[in-house]
């Protein structure tokens, strides 16, 4: 056999929002290879809910399903997908690029000698073979990669490289296999997953933002970010370094990690644009992005970009909005 | 406990960073380079590992000469000692981590640790799967996005970050590949004291593996510029003239104030 084979993730009995995203990928790869699409859904009661990845395009469903299957393990999915891959023989294998895919997805690749081709924000095909790219240097550089390996090969898309396609029932059939899962072999023993404390601030629901970076150096600085926030009426945010470091707490955080916001106006402030940044942000409406540095990768998504000193720009911005 | 510590060096953070003639790589002659800064929180919690359960903190790094730069930082902030993986060129940049990790999977066998931490992702390729691989290599356990570290006489439980605010505990058997996430804990600086000792610590240099020396499975064929996603706009002038602009633009043009 062979073919793409997509691996979609269920995440607390509902859909990760990536997976219909990888699987838009993986239909593209198909399209542009030549090579039909088939789903594998590795879950515990995911059922009826895999007749929705059965979309037009998808030649077949096939759900994994075990107990072992139920909270999430890096062992028992390696073991579950290596099985199916195995039989399958698919080319490539695709992942939408999870926080779950990067833990166990280099493992299941290096089972088959191969290394996964991670967070992939697309491709193109030369010469009939697809040519995945990737960012280099905290999003500075393309990276440009080719597999060297034969099939079984395996990537992962990143949030947002591709629209996701909407769920939707359709021809295909929908299969269900156990894995021959040994559950004693699996390594990793998981606690429920938990919330540390409530979220104070709901800055998904912000209608402005102003998010604060590593640019504004030291905390006794973050109170010009304060009466930035203040005159344009919006929320204060960070990116990570400001969290990790304490300056402000946990529910200020916008990234992959903490919250994901579509404000009418983010304003980056002396933030340089990490993909993990990006990916909670990118939604907004309209992006200002204030950097000393002209080329950080904040400015390839910003509508305005100011390139300058924020200790200068912020304060003449405070005054301008008050004239 | 043993406790080995993988760095990477990479290009410093502020720098920019330009393709070379033919855009097949970094041109890294005007570069300098520090600790990749998930690795720095990875020998973080080694140290504080150390202090509170006793054992040697080794570090280890992968690359040519420069790399040791990064170990003697290391070993300043309180490592024991230091190996050094001599590589160049292609194996040193990490485009594939299954090079990386049959590096490092050299250096873990010699040394036998109880645990082996490394950062999530290096800044500059990020692909965030050597851990991981070495892993699997070595047919340990491993855990990933790991913010704690409780270590028992069997195994050890670790609190992993998942999406969105939510946290998760997990026990593994030692020995273990623990991936840790930036902010798992407060960077220590070297003490003057500390810069002082370096200087008779070891670093051991070592030949790569030669199994290392095989074709990649996954290959950079170049470099191509971020694509824009959207048509930005570059305000010119005085800050005070970009912030004048801006606010006339936010108001009439985007009509978000």
């Amino acid at each position: 056999m062979s073919g793409i084979l997509v691996v979609l993730e269920r995440q607390g009995g509902a859909w990760h929002k990536m997976s219909f995203e990888a699987l838009a990928g993986a239909l593209e790869l198909g399209r542009a290879t030549g090579l039909s699409v088939s789903v594998c859904v590795p879950a515990s009661g995911a059922r009826e809910a895999a007749a929705e990845a059965a979309v037009a395009g998808v030649d077949g469903v096939t759900v994994l399903e075990h107990e072992a299957l139920e909270a999430y393990a890096a062992d028992a999915w390696v073991e579950a997908l290596a099985e199916w891959i195995a039989g399958v023989r698919p080319d490539y294998v695709v992942f939408p690029h999870t926080y779950q895919t990067r833990d166990f997805a280099p493992a299941l690749a290096a089972r088959f000698g191969r290394t996964l081709m991670a967070d992939s924000t697309g491709f193109f095909v030369e010469g009939g073979l697809p040519v995945f790219e990737r960012p280099l240097f905290q999003g500075k550089h393309i990276g440009r990669f080719v597999f060297e390996t034969p099939a079984p090969n395996f990537v992962s898309f990143q949030a947002g490289a591709f629209r996701g396609v909407p769920p939707a029932g359709g021809a295909a059939p929908v299969a269900v296999k156990r894995p021959s899962l040994d559950a004693a072999r699996i390594r990793q023993r998981p606690e429920p997953p938990f919330r540390e404390t409530a979220q104070a601030v709901d800055l998904s629901a912000a209608e402005r933002i102003v998010a604060v970076g590593r640019g504004i150096q030291d905390e006794g600085n973050l109170e010009l970010a304060r009466q930035l926030a203040a005159a344009f009426g919006a929320e204060l945010a960070a990116s990570r370094p400001i969290i990790d470091s304490g300056w402000l707490p946990a529910d200020r955080q916008v990234g992959s990690s903490g919250q994901t916001v579509a404000p009418r106006l983010y304003i980056a402030l002396g933030i340089s644009g990490a993909l993990q940044h990006i990916v909670g942000m990118k939604g907004a409406g309209c992006i200002v992005a204030i950097n000393r540095d002209a080329k950080a990768p904040i400015f390839e998504i910003a509508d305005y970009a100011l390139i300058g000193d924020l200790f200068e720009i912020a304060p003449a911005l405070i005054g301008a909005l008050s004239s | 406990m043993k406790i080995l510590v993988a760095l990477k060096q990479v290009p410093a953070r502020d720098l920019t960073v330009e393709a070379d003639g033919a855009r097949a790589w970094i041109d890294e002659s005007a570069l300098s380079h520090e600790i990749n800064e998930p690795d720095a929180y990875a020998l973080e919690a080694a140290l504080q590992l150390k202090e509170s359960s006793g054992g040697e903190v080794v570090a280890v790094s992968a690359g040519p000469a420069r790399v040791q730069t990064a170990l003697r930082e290391a070993l300043a902030k309180g490592a024991d000692r230091a190996i050094h993986i001599a590589v160049e060129g292609e194996a040193a940049r990490g485009t594939d981590p299954s090079v990386t990790a049959m590096l490092l999977e050299a250096a873990v066998r010699g040394e036998q640790p109880q645990l082996v931490l490394t950062g999530l992702q290096s800044e500059d390729t990020g692909s965030g799967q050597t851990g991981v691989i070495l892993a699997s290599r070595l047919g340990w356990p491993h855990a990933t996005l790991v913010v704690a570290i409780e270590p028992g006489p069997d195994s050890v439980r670790v609190k992993r970050e998942l999406e969105a605010g939510w946290f998760q505990y997990v026990t593994i058997p030692w020995p273990a590949v623990l991936a840790v996430q930036s902010g798992i804990s407060r960077l220590r600086y070297a003490t003057l004291m500390g810069i002082k000792r370096a200087k008779t610590k070891e670093i051991r240099s070592v030949a790569p593996p030669p199994e290392a020396a095989a074709q990649p499975n996954i290959r950079l064929k170049g470099l191509a510029e971020p694509r824009r996603l959207r048509q930005t706009q570059f305000l010119a002038g005085s800050p005070a003239e970009q912030a004048a602009q801006l606010v006339e633009k936010l108001r009439f043009e985007a009509r978000v104030l």
